[in-house]
C-alpha cells in the first residue's frame, strides 16, 4: 500500500473556481427589541466576523413595543451577505431581517446638513445648486449656509461634491434609511 | 412561597433553579454573589459543588449537560469571577452544549465606576454566550432567570450569561413561576418544511453511492434521535461516518460504521466522503477539521444538510437541499416519507459501493507498530477500552493526541458517552468535565483520557473530586511532550521542537496522594492491564500516569491544505514523509 495515497488515487479532486467573486452592497432592514447593548450586539457581530458596514441607522420604531429598527448597508459576496443575514436573525432580541435589495421593491433615503462658507459669486452659486436639488436653507450667516437636502445616497453624494469648490465646510450625514414598497411591512 | 409575596433577588434565583428543576450548580463564591451564597446555605434543593477555578465549573457544567442532556449551571462572582469562566462559555458557545452561568455584579450605583472586582461582563462575554443579560432590576429578574434557560436549551444549545448586580439581589421583587415561559420573540425553527424533507428523500433514493455524515446535533437533538439515527440506517444500509461531536449517536459495532472522518479520521470514511454521490449531513457543520481542502472536498456529491441553526447552512459548503429543523423532527419525516414510498435504493449500485468501502476498510488505517518494551499510547487506549467495555463508562478528554487516539480507538455504542472540547479544542477540559459527569452519574465509572500538558491545566479540580468523593480515573498518555505540538513542529517546521517538550512535569502518583487520592503508574505493556484493573476496582478518584512512547505521531491524517484522498497514512510512513507532507500553502492554515 503506498503511503501517501495521493498520487495512487484516480484524478477525483477538481479545482473550482477559486476566483475573486464579485462584492455587492445591500441595504438590510433589520427589527429587534430595544434593549440594552442590542446596537452593541449587531455591530460586535460585524466586527467579530469580518463583515463590512458601509452604513448603521438606528432608531426605536414602536415605542410601546420596544422595538427599534436598523437599516444596515454592507458589502460582500452574495455567500457573505446570506451569512450576514443568518447571523443576524438568530440573535435573540432580532424578529425579522429583511434583505432590501434582494426584494428589489424598496426606496433608501438619507438626510445630510452641509455647511458652506463662501461670499459674493460664490454664495449665489451655492444657492442656485441648493436649489436645483431641494436642499432647503436651515440656517445662515453673512458667509455660511447650512442646506438640508434628503435623497438617495448618490443624490446626497453629488451635492457634497459640487460644494467643494464653493467652500463645503463641513457635513453631517445620518445614514440610509430603508424600505420596502407597498402595503406589506415587516414582522415585528 | 406563594406567588406574588415579595422575595430578595437571591431568593428569587435560588427559587428559579429549584423550579427549572436544577439539582447541581457548580460555583466559586466571592463578594458580588455573597447574598445568593447565604440562600444555598439555607435550603437543599440545589446542591452546590465547589470548584477550585471558575474555569471549572464551565467545564464541568458542559460534561454535566453533555452526559444527561440537561442543562448545566454555573455560578460565579464578578471581575475575575466572571473572566475566569469566558474560557467555558466559549467552548460551550462553539460546542453547543446548554449552559446557564450567574455571575455576581457589584452594586448597579457602582457599575462603570471601575469598582473593586467590576468588569463589563455582559460586554466581555457578549461575543462567547448565545445570548446574555444585566438585571437592573429585581422585577426582572425571575423572568430573565426563566427566558435564560430558554434560550440555553432551545433552538441550537449554547451558553448564556445573567449578570446580578449585588444589590439587587438584596433587593425584594415579586417572583413569577416557569410556566409558559418562553422568549418573546425567540422561536426557533423546530419542525423541517415538508417540500425540503419530500426533496431530500427524493435525492437519497436515486443516490448510488450514499453517506450519512452525521454530528453534534444527533446528540444535542436527544436519545430519540439516535433511535430514528439507526433506524434510518437499517432501513436504506446507507454507511455513516460522524464528527467527533457526534460520537455514540450510531454504534460503532453497527455494521455501517466507518469510524470517525476529518483530520484524524479513518481513511474509509474519508475516502467515502469524497468519493460519495449523495452526502446527508445530519446536524454537522462543515468544520474545517471536517472538509480539509475545501475546493476539493467531496467534489462529486449533492448535498442535503439538517441543522436546527439556518446560519450553518452553506456557510463554508454551499449544499442542494437545505433542512432546517431539529434533527429528531427531521430524521421522522424522512423515514415516514421514505417508507410512504417504498422507497429502495439501487441493490446492485449499493453492492458496489459497499465493495469499495470494504476495500478502502482492508487498509486497515489504525494499525500501528506493536511494542513490546514501551506502551504505545494505542494500545494503552485499546486496552483500556477492552477492560471496561462491559462497564456502564463515560469518557472525556483534554485536547492533543491523546484525545484522538481516544476517538480512533475507543468505540461508543450510545450517545452522550463522550465528552470533549471539539470546537474550542480547550486543553484542560476533561478533568473538570470529568467532575460534572460524576456528580450527574455517582455510580458509573467516568475517565478522562488526558495528556501530561492539559491535565496541568486543571488540575486542581482533583481536589474538588476528592471533596465531593467521586471517583473520576484520570487516565494520563504522559510521552512528556505536548505531543499534537511536537507533531505539528515535526510536520510544518523541520522538527524544531520549540517549547513542546514538558520539562519537569511532577511525580502524577506522588501527586495523586497529596491530593489524598490514589496514584498508579504503568510503564510496560506487560503491566498495563493490570494497573488498569487496579484503576477500575479503586473506589477513590485516580492518577494514572501511563508512561508511553514519547515520540509516536497520530495517524491517518490529511494534512492541512490537503484532500481527503490525500491522506498520510501511519503505518510506515518515514520521517521525511512527514516533513515533507504539508506544502508551504498548507503551512499558512492551522
Ligand atoms: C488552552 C490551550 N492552549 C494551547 C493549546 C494548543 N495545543 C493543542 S494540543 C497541545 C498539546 C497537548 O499536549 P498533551 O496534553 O500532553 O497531549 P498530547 O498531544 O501529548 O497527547 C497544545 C499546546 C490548546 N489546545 N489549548
Amino acid at each position: 500500500m503506498d503511503k501517501v495515497v495521493a498520487s495512487s488515487q484516480p484524478q477525483s479532486a477538481y479545482f473550482l473556481d477559486m476566483s475573486k467573486k464579485e462584492v455587492e452592497t445591500h441595504t438590510l432592514a433589520v427589527v429587534a427589541d430595544n434593549e440594552p447593548g442590542v446596537l452593541a450586539r449587531v455591530i460586535g457581530l460585524f466586527a467579530g466576523r469580518g463583515y463590512n458596514i458601509d452604513s448603521l441607522t438606528v432608531s426605536e420604531t414602536i415605542h410601546e413595543k420596544h422595538v427599534s429598527r436598523f437599516t444596515i448597508v454592507t458589502t460582500g459576496t452574495p455567500k457573505v451577505l446570506t451569512q450576514i443575514k443568518h447571523q443576524l436573525e438568530r440573535m435573540v432580541p432580532v424578529h425579522s431581517v429583511a434583505d432590501l435589495t434582494v426584494q428589489g421593491n424598496s426606496i433608501a433615503r438619507e438626510l445630510a446638513m452641509v455647511k458652506v462658507a463662501g461670499t459674493g459669486e460664490k454664495r449665489m452659486e451655492a444657492l442656485r445648486l441648493a436649489d436645483a436639488f431641494r436642499a432647503r436653507v436651515i440656517d445662515a450667516s453673512t458667509e455660511s449656509f447650512i442646506f438640508e437636502i434628503t435623497g438617495k445616497p448618490d443624490k446626497v453624494d453629488q451635492f457634497i461634491s459640487l460644494m467643494v469648490p464653493i467652500g463645503l465646510v463641513e457635513v453631517a450625514r445620518t445614514g440610509v434609511a430603508g424600505i420596502s414598497r407597498g402595503a406589506e411591512g415587516m414582522r415585528v | 412561597m406563594a406567588t406574588g409575596e415579595l422575595m430578595t433577588g437571591a431568593e428569587i434565583v435560588l427559587k428559579a433553579l429549584a423550579d427549572h428543576g436544577v439539582e447541581h450548580v457548580f460555583g466559586y463564591p466571592g463578594g458580588a454573589v455573597l447574598p445568593i451564597y447565604d440562600e444555598i446555605f439555607q435550603q437543599d434543593k440545589v446542591k452546590h459543588i465547589l470548584v477550585r477555578h471558575e474555569q471549572g465549573a464551565t467545564h464541568a457544567a458542559e460534561g454535566y449537560a453533555r452526559s444527561t442532556g440537561k442543562c448545566g449551571v454555573v455560578l460565579v462572582t464578578s471581575g475575575p469571577g466572571a473572566t475566569n469562566a469566558v474560557t467555558g462559555l466559549t467552548d460551550a458557545l462553539m460546542d453547543s452544549i446548554p449552559m446557564v452561568c450567574l455571575t455576581g455584579q457589584v452594586p448597579t450605583h457602582l457599575i462603570g465606576n471601575d469598582a473593586f472586582q467590576e468588569c463589563d461582563t455582559v460586554g466581555i462575554t457578549r461575543p462567547c454566550t448565545k445570548h446574555n443579560w444585566l438585571v437592573k432590576d429585581v422585577n426582572d429578574l425571575a423572568r430573565i432567570l426563566h427566558e435564560a434557560f430558554y434560550v440555553a436549551t432551545h433552538g441550537r444549545p449554547g451558553p448564556v450569561v445573567v449578570d446580578i448586580p449585588k444589590d439587587v439581589q438584596f433587593a425584594r421583587g415579586k417572583y413569577v413561576g416557569p410556566k409558559n415561559i418562553e422568549h418573546k420573540t425567540y422561536r426557533p425553527q423546530v419542525k423541517p418544511h415538508q417540500d425540503a424533507i419530500r426533496a431530500a428523500v427524493d435525492l437519497i433514493a436515486k443516490a448510488k453511492r450514499p453517506l450519512l455524515y452525521t454530528g453534534g446535533g444527533v446528540i444535542n437533538s436527544g436519545l430519540v434521535a439516535s433511535k430514528l439515527l439507526r433506524e434510518f440506517v437499517k432501513l436504506t444500509n446507507i454507511p455513516l461516518t460522524s464528527t467527533l461531536m457526534g460520537l455514540g449517536a450510531y454504534p460503532a459495532a453497527g455494521k455501517n460504521w466507518l469510524g470517525m472522518l476529518g483530520m484524524h479520521g479513518t481513511y474509509e470514511a474519508n475516502m467515502a466522503m469524497h468519493d460519495c454521490d449523495v452526502m446527508i449531513n445530519v446536524g454537522a457543520r462543515f468544520d474545517d477539521r471536517i472538509t480539509g481542502r475545501l475546493d476539493a472536498f467531496s467534489p462529486g456529491s449533492k448535498k442535503i444538510h439538517i441543522d436546527i441553526d439556518p446560519s450553518s447552512i452553506n456557510k463554508t459548503v454551499q449544499v442542494d437541499i437545505p433542512v432546517v429543523g431539529d434533527v429528531a423532527h427531521a430524521l421522522e419525516d424522512i423515514i415516514r416519507v421514505w417508507k410512504a414510498k417504498s422507497h429502495e435504493l439501487d441493490k446492485k449500485a449499493m453492492a458496489g459501493w459497499w465493495k469499495e468501502i470494504d476495500g478502502w476498510k482492508a487498509t486497515n488505517c489504525l494499525k500501528y507498530k506493536a511494542n513490546k518494551d514501551v506502551i504505545m499510547p494505542q494500545y494503552a487506549i485499546e486496552r483500556l477500552y477492552a477492560l471496561t467495555r462491559d462497564k456502564d463508562v463515560y469518557i472525556t478528554t483534554e485536547v492533543g493526541q491523546h484525545q484522538m487516539w481516544a476517538a480512533q480507538f475507543f468505540k461508543f455504542e450510545e450517545p452522550h458517552r463522550w465528552m470533549t472540547s471539539g470546537g474550542l479544542g480547550t486543553m484542560g477540559y476533561g478533568l473538570p468535565a470529568a467532575v460534572g459527569v460524576q456528580m450527574a452519574h455517582p455510580k458509573s465509572l467516568v475517565i478522562d483520557i488526558a495528556g501530561d500538558a492539559s491535565v496541568q491545566m486543571t488540575m486542581q479540580e482533583m481536589s474538588t473530586a476528592v471533596q465531593y468523593r467521586l471517583p473520576i480515573k484520570i487516565f494520563i498518555l504522559n510521552n512528556q511532550y505536548m505531543g499534537m505540538v511536537r507533531q505539528w513542529q515535526q510536520l510544518l517546521h523541520g522538527n524544531r521542537l520549540s517549547e513542546s517538550y514538558s520539562e519537569a512535569l511532577p511525580d502524577f502518583v506522588k501527586l495523586a496522594e497529596a491530593y489524598g487520592c490514589v496514584g498508579l503508574r504503568a510503564e510496560k505493556p506487560s503491566e498495563l492491564d493490570d494497573k488498569i484493573k487496579e484503576m477500575i476496582r479503586s473506589p477513590h478518584p485516580v492518577l494514572f500516569d501511563c508512561r508511553v512512547a514519547a515520540l509516536a505521531n497520530c495517524f491517518p491524517m490529511i494534512p492541512s491544505g490537503k484532500a481527503h484522498n490525500e491522506m498520510l497514512l501511519g503505518e510506515d510512513v518515514s520521517d521525511e514523509e512527514v516533513g515533507s507532507a504539508i506544502d508551504a500553502r498548507g503551512k499558512e492554515l492551522v
